[in-house]
């Protein structure tokens, strides 16, 4: 009978690109411990660990790439189920973290605790303040294109909250007291990964594992929002609890990607897109590989930057922009011919 | 499901609304209905546009809160059931039907069982008989691996019918459910319907098309400017008085075999 038939098969190849993404995760990670301005060899430096922990590849394998490549992934990940979760509660293949403002919020939110920081100890506020910065821009926009927002509201929600939260921060930069602070507020907001250590990690986590936790469990209910948010409701799903949950979840775990790592754009948008028909288009099945996708995305940018020679290091944020804007250009074409023949 | 509907009341309606009004602002959309549906009955819901149909239809499905008024289910008041039991008894059939993912037909029916399922549980061996059960009722069965937002109007219809058949609701509640169809499939959804309301299961059908009303439903309450203009058995709701009244159509009508109403041509409101 058909039912059968169906179900298994598409239970394996969700298990199949489930198994084939986290190789590609793996095999990246390990890439990223190796590449970079030291090339180390993996293995010497994992026995050093033992035997020789205070060699110098040892010490880079340990405090730098070791960090760096955890952060990557957890980030990476966060970017990329926080886009899956918003395109399945907005019903918008267009929406991402960085396009309902979540991300320039945060990063106006974390930059302010840079520019007025006078001690050390307010450090500890930067993921804090990334989270409301996110979440307050997100609500913003939830508010400008009202409940039940069509695609063109929704946008225009988004590059006005957005363009508040750039003038928020253009004012910070303008008002900086040095040429130097200056520059180091912008190089931050450019989306960073490098120079980190466990302590940005351990910033990182708590937030973060907070937000994905409140996206368990949220799967069936966004299936259900495919058709439509009336319907979604006459079967018993609590749409309004839904979006809160995802907009705090996102504001959580984006807030404290962008307060360790800066701006990091367009992950969000392009890996559930690329991921969607291979999920069959299901809202549910797309946030786990969207995870491990955004995971593989970031390792792979983290690991391009370091590759490609420039006389500054590239920012990792930049190039995920320079990859993602194309991207979203074509993404807008696609959607142009749907919509209009 | 059933031993629970089997044993509450015998005799007493499934669904019953006393005084509802919707307001908004100083506009009343629906205005002091009450109404009742029996266990085994097809009720029709009939009106010109703007009559307030869609709207009592979904504070009856627990969608919109009523500015006054009330709805009870098996005489206990709609708040009174969680979100998820007042799921499982009301089916909503929405008017025009959003798909927002290509997902496959079927997949999108299956969607219909999200009511019966606990956070992490997939359909078992019960869901997808409801599922297939629920595509060859509304002739989908052969659309099944399609790309849901590639289907024509009339498909789409059906395919949004077999979602809430999916459910299997002891109520359902469908708006206009054979307006985009073809007359073959009409027939067909509304023989579904038919069949539906039977037992302990009945059903409110929002239909503008009169014969079919006339033809299929037990009762019809007539609804003009947000209040029941006339309720009751066809004979008695479709007279050319209410119609030219309520419709301010002239139609004619007749019964071979089965009743036909067509219309004929406009009132002159002023004479």
């Amino acid at each position: 009978m058909a039912p059968r038939g169906q179900q298994t098969p598409g239970m394996q190849s969700n298990n199949r690109l489930l198994l084939v993404l986290s190789l590609l995760v793996i095999a990246l990670a390990v890439t990223s411990l190796i590449v970079g301005s030291q090339s180390i060899d993996l293995k010497q430096a994992l026995a050093d660990q033992f035997n020789n922990p205070d060699s110098a590849s040892a010490i880079i394998l340990r405090e730098i790439r070791f960090p760096r490549m955890l952060i990557s992934i957890v980030i990476g990940a966060s970017l990329g189920v926080c886009g899956a979760a918003m395109q399945g509660l907005l019903q918008n293949p267009l929406a991402s973290p960085g396009l309902v403002g979540s991300a320039s919020g945060a990063a106006l939110g974390a930059v302010s605790v840079l520019y007025f920081s006078t001690s050390i100890a307010s450090i500890q506020l930067i993921p804090i303040a990334g989270m409301l910065g996110s979440l307050m821009a997100s609500l913003l926009v939830y508010l400008l294109a009202g409940r039940s927002a069509g695609i063109t509201t929704l946008i225009l929600a988004g590059v006005a909250v957005n363009s508040l939260a750039t003038a928020g921060l253009s004012l910070l930069l303008n008002l900086a007291p040095s040429p130097y602070a200056a520059q180091e507020l912008i190089l931050w907001t450019l989306g960073d990964l490098s120079d980190r250590s466990f302590n940005d990690l351990w910033q990182l986590l708590p937030c973060t594992l907070l937000g994905w936790a409140l996206l368990l469990g949220i799967g069936q209910p966004l299936n259900t929002l495919t058709l439509g948010e009336s319907t979604a409701k006459s079967l018993g799903v609590r749409v309004n609890h839904l979006r809160w949950r995802v907009f705090i979840a996102v504001a959580l775990s984006v807030g404290a990607a962008v307060s360790v790592a800066g701006m990091i754009g367009f992950i969000g948008l392009v890996v559930p897109h690329l991921l969607r028909p291979f999920v069959k288009h299901e809202p549910a099945r797309l946030l786990s590989v969207s995870a491990l996708g955004g995971a593989a995305m970031l390792l792979a940018a983290d690991i391009g930057v370091r590759l490609i020679p420039t006389q500054q290091t590239l920012k990792v944020g930049v190039l995920t922009a320079l990859v993602g804007a194309p991207f979203f250009f074509y993404l807008i074409l696609r959607t142009r011919k749907q919509y209009h023949g | 499901m059933s031993d629970e509907s089997s044993k509450s009341t015998e005799s007493g309606a499934l669904l019953s609304a006393d005084h509802l009004s919707y307001t908004v602002g100083h506009d009343d959309i629906v205005h002091d209905v009450s109404l009742d549906v029996l266990p085994g009955e097809l009720v029709g819901l009939i009106g010109p546009n703007g009559a307030g149909k869609s709207t009592l239809l979904s504070m009856l499905a627990g969608l919109q809160q009523p500015t006054n008024g009330a709805v009870r289910v098996r005489e206990k008041p709609l708040q009174q059931f969680s979100i998820t039991e007042r799921a499982q008894i009301i089916g909503w059939l929405e008017q025009i039907g959003e798909i927002h993912w290509p997902l496959s037909v079927r997949r999108l029916v299956s969607l219909g069982r999200f009511p019966h399922l606990a956070t992490w549980q997939k359909n078992n061996a019960k869901d997808e008989q409801a599922i297939q059960r629920a595509l060859e009722l509304t002739d989908s069965s052969h659309l099944q691996e399609r790309d849901a937002m590639t289907l024509s109007g009339g498909e789409r219809a059906r395919v949004l019918m077999a979602r809430v058949l999916a459910a299997e609701p002891s109520l359902l509640l469908a708006d206009e459910p054979v307006a985009a169809l073809d007359l073959g499939h009409q027939l067909q959804t509304m023989d579904v319907l038919r069949n539906f309301a039977n037992g302990h299961k009945a059903c409110i059908v929002v239909l503008h098309d009169l014969s079919v009303a006339a033809r299929y439903c037990d009762r019809l309450y007539m609804m003009d400017k947000g209040k029941i203009a006339a309720s009751g058995n066809a004979a008695k709701v479709l007279s050319n008085d209410n119609i030219r009244r309520v419709y301010g159509v002239d139609v004619i009508a007749g019964c071979e075999s089965i009743p036909w109403i067509v219309p004929h041509k406009i009132v002159d409101q002023d004479s």
